[in-house]
């Protein structure tokens, strides 16, 4: 299991039923696995495969990212606001990757 | 010392072994994956992609789709493809109604200048579709960097 830095940035308050923008980075090279090495060899593939979104423990967001998301997977989506609570973030990839993050939002 | 032709044959060598690469028709097959050879129309999805990209290596994409994005019709998900990658998938996005706006932004990789296709799934089982030319000067993959 590996450790990444992670960034998200969620709105700490909204209003009930306010569609909210969250922003999410994950530390990560995005290995594509069709480069070579200065020996001619291919360099394994190593890249964040999956990222899920769960909102008070509901998936709200899923993606599948393949080799053509650029290093540091950066994925910006929305919400409706509609209750208090945690959003987590989850990323999973090659070689057991595993990276996760939460945020709380107040809603009124 | 190294002739000119032998130059370009090894270069060609060298082309053709590097050379894992989507095709117009290998992004076809992939869509037929995602669609399951319904029709797909022109319409209500917008891709965002600058048309003249001066680094392949990490280009801001973002999809946007009309939709009211209510329980009874939302989008259900959103697929980005290309042509001259190596692997015609780019990003598939579930989305659903709680995501209040059909929208996703990311940045992606590009190989060459090429057609970027975005496709939308929605909850109604229609699927819709956007394409934008993009013109590469700096390809991503393309050295050792």
């Amino acid at each position: 299991m590996t450790t990444a830095r992670t960034i998200v940035r969620v709105p700490p308050s909204a209003k009930r039923g306010e569609v909210i923008e969250i922003r999410t980075l994950v530390g990560h090279t995005m290995e594509t696995g069709f480069r070579r090495a200065q020996s001619g060899e291919l360099i394994a593939r190593d890249i964040v495969r999956s990222f899920v979104c769960t909102y008070n423990g509901a998936e709200i967001f899923r993606a599948e990212l393949h080799p053509a998301i650029a290093a540091n997977p950066l994925i910006i989506f929305t919400a409706v606001a509609s209750e208090s609570g945690t959003f987590e973030f989850r990323w999973s990839g090659d070689n057991g990757f595993a990276a996760s993050a939460s945020a709380a939002i107040t809603v009124t | 010392m190294t002739s000119r032709r032998q130059f370009l044959v090894a270069a060609v060598g060298i082309g053709l072994a590097s050379g894992a690469q989507a095709t117009p028709e290998s992004m076809r097959e992939a869509m037929r994956k995602v669609t399951g050879g319904a029709p797909v129309r022109q319409g209500r999805v917008k891709l965002d992609l600058p048309t003249l990209v001066d680094n392949g290596n990490a280009v801001a994409l973002g999809v946007t789709v009309e939709s009211p994005m209510t329980p009874a019709d939302h989008v259900k998900a959103i697929h980005v493809f290309n042509e001259k990658n190596p692997l015609p998938g780019v990003l598939s996005a579930y989305l659903g109604a709680r995501s209040g706006r059909a929208m996703v932004q990311t940045r992606v990789r590009l190989a060459d200048s090429q057609t970027v296709t975005a496709i939308a799934q929605l909850s109604d089982g229609s699927f819709w579709s956007d394409s934008v030319q993009v013109t590469v000067t700096l390809a991503a993959c393309a050295g050792d960097s």
